[in-house]
């Protein structure tokens, strides 16, 4: 029996009937690791790998414990785990060791997880298909030509190759939806302040949200369950706790955006989705096509606001406190404190963070403040005035959530306009602070294709309720 | 198209030492970003907005006090100084 193929729930009913370890399923899933030729990971954590299968195993004697407890997950290498490094897949934070867990993290701990490693991203988190990282590009694992989607492009690709059990990821624009849509796996972005964002590496304070990537819907609702609720830790969380929802297909209204299906979709996805959204037609759910007239402004919105957030929570990469430094480098011609921050920052980073924070100061900056910043907050509160109008009419919105299956590795990365495209159904959602999720819904030859589930704030419930019932009919 | 000498003035500004070869990407990069950004003229205002986000948005204030950590926490962050005097971060002069 090859372990790494079990969900959760499967792995969990294998280790109380005793017919494997935690141990024996996390060195098969090193095992697989080690073999890999994706590039999914940037570090594997064997030692603390092992040593919690073997606490999780005897915790599992015991007889009392959780559905995680055992489970073999990654983690995106944006988010803190005490003693290990964590790059952001970038030059300046290549030798950073994490000085303490992120909340997402001791919360899993508490459940007896087990961390595999740290997964492949685009250097802080800014991409759409992995190209973007210090340390090489995440391939495919459905066609090893083209890019895994981003930025939580490892996190994707090991799930979908059966390199982790499940794994976490963060998403400020489609970071978890479009990677989870390119790698045909389930993967949910939550509502904003839905979960603990402490111990995540900051890349826009106002739209940052870690969430996880599954096989299937119930292991994202298993994981998700876990990582919610209120953290002292972080002021932007909620009082949330997850309650199951009862809601059915059957007499469900599904929202229809038409502006998501316009100019700029493929053909064969959009036949992916209509057949998607048929099939739920067909279980009982009333379809609706509604208008969000706002979502042609949705990018360039997104594109303002999330590079100034990212220039002001970047600048705290100076060469000073960690990372890399050039203070001692007696070929850097060191003369005072400036020049520290520009030559350490000039090397440490990469063009594209460079370009965001360049884009982020411009906006920012006086005499453009009000044309640029302001203007986009603005537009931000339109975009999510029409969110709220739907919502009054319908329970869910289906879309695509990318407007083409995954691209070829170099295929956009020399016109980052075009790259930022990318993003189109995945950014408005976020300037809403709304939940989304990727549900695989079929393919075009190798490559597959996620159906966008988006919910009202805080009804991750009601999604996966119907993501599981839909699931079984796609 | 921004000209060459506003790039290297925003790079200043961000802290950001870039190459010559940078500096000419930037300039082709950020122009048709911002050309992009254009399209946020036709937009129109919510005219409530305002008052709306004040109603949504409350602060979340916490007492200014020092919290307790760990000792071995400090440690790895006093590890993690690219350059110190014994606890102490150093840095250069400021001019």
């Amino acid at each position: 029996m090859d372990l790494t193929t079990l969900t959760i729930k499967q792995a969990h009913e294998g280790l109380k009937d005793k017919e494997f370890a935690s141990v024996d399923l996390t060195k098969a899933y090193l095992e697989k690791i080690k073999k890999s030729d994706l590039n999914s990971f940037l570090s594997v954590t064997e030692d603390l790998a092992i040593a919690q299968a073997e606490e999780a195993d005897i915790k599992i004697k015991s007889g009392e414990f959780g559905m995680l407890c055992g489970i073999p997950y990654a983690v995106k290498d944006a988010i803190l785990v005490e003693g290990e490094k964590c790059t952001a897949a970038s030059k300046i934070l290549e030798n950073y060791v994490a000085p303490y867990d992120a909340t997402v993290i001791k919360k899993l701990k508490n459940q007896g997880t087990v961390i595999l490693g740290k997964t492949n991203l685009d250097e802080f988190t800014m991409g759409a298909s992995g190209e973007n990282s210090a340390f090489g590009v995440t391939k495919n694992p459905h066609d090893k030509t083209r890019v895994a989607g981003g930025s939580s492009s490892g996190s994707a690709a090991c799930v979908s190759a059966n390199e982790a059990g499940f794994s976490l990821g963060s998403d400020t624009g489609g970071s978890i939806r479009q990677p989870a849509s390119f790698c045909g796996v389930v993967g949910l972005c939550p509502t904003y302040g839905a979960v603990s964002r402490y111990g995540l590496i900051a890349h826009a304070s106002s739209f940052d949200q870690i969430g996880p990537f599954g096989k299937n819907i119930e292991d994202v609702r298993t994981v998700f369950k876990v990582i919610s609720g209120k953290d002292k830790m972080d002021a932007t969380t909620a009082e949330y706790k997850f309650e199951e929802s009862n809601a059915k297909l059957k007499g469900l209204k599904i929202g229809v955006p038409k502006e998501y299906f316009a100019k700029g979709l493929d053909k064969e996805v959009e036949k992916i989705i209509r057949v998607a959204i048929k099939k739920a037609e067909n279980e009982g759910a009333k379809i609706v096509e509604i208008s969000l007239p706002t979502t042609e402004y949705a990018l360039a919105c997104y594109y303002i606001l999330v590079p100034s957030e990212a220039s002001a929570n970047l600048a705290r990469f100076d060469g000073i406190k960690y990372g890399h430094s050039e203070i001692r480098n007696p070929k850097s011609e060191i003369r005072n404190l400036l020049s520290v921050y520009l030559k350490s920052r000039g090397k440490g980073l990469g063009i594209e963070p460079k370009r965001r924070i360049m884009v982020g100061t411009y906006c920012l900056s006086s005499g453009y403040y009000d044309a640029y910043y302001k203007k986009a907050q603005e537009v931000r509160q339109l975009i999510r005035e029409d969110f709220k109008k739907s919502f009054e009419k319908v329970d869910l919105l289906f879309c695509p959530v990318s407007p083409f299956p995954a691209f070829k590795i170099g295929e956009k990365t020399d016109d980052p306009l075009s790259m930022y495209l990318s993003d189109i159904y995945t950014v408005a959602v976020k300037l809403a602070g709304l939940p989304g999720l990727s549900l695989p819904a079929g393919k075009i030859g190798d490559l597959p294709v996620g159906l966008q589930i988006i919910g009202n704030h805080f009804e991750e419930n009601k999604i996966l309720s119907i993501a599981s019932e839909l699931e079984k009919v796609i | 198209m921004i000209t060459k000498e506003e790039v290297v003035k925003i790079a200043k500004l961000a802290r950001l030492e870039l190459t010559e070869e940078e500096i000419k990407k930037m300039q082709k990069d950020l122009s048709s970003i911002l050309d992009y950004f254009e399209l946020l003229k036709k937009a129109g205002r919510h005219p409530t907005s305002i008052q709306l986000d004040r109603r949504r948005v409350s602060n979340q204030l916490r007492k200014d006090e020092v919290m307790p950590q760990k000792g071995e926490v400090i440690e790895k962050i006093i590890q993690a100084f690219p350059d110190k005097k014994d606890d102490y971060i150093r840095v250069k002069p400021i001019l």
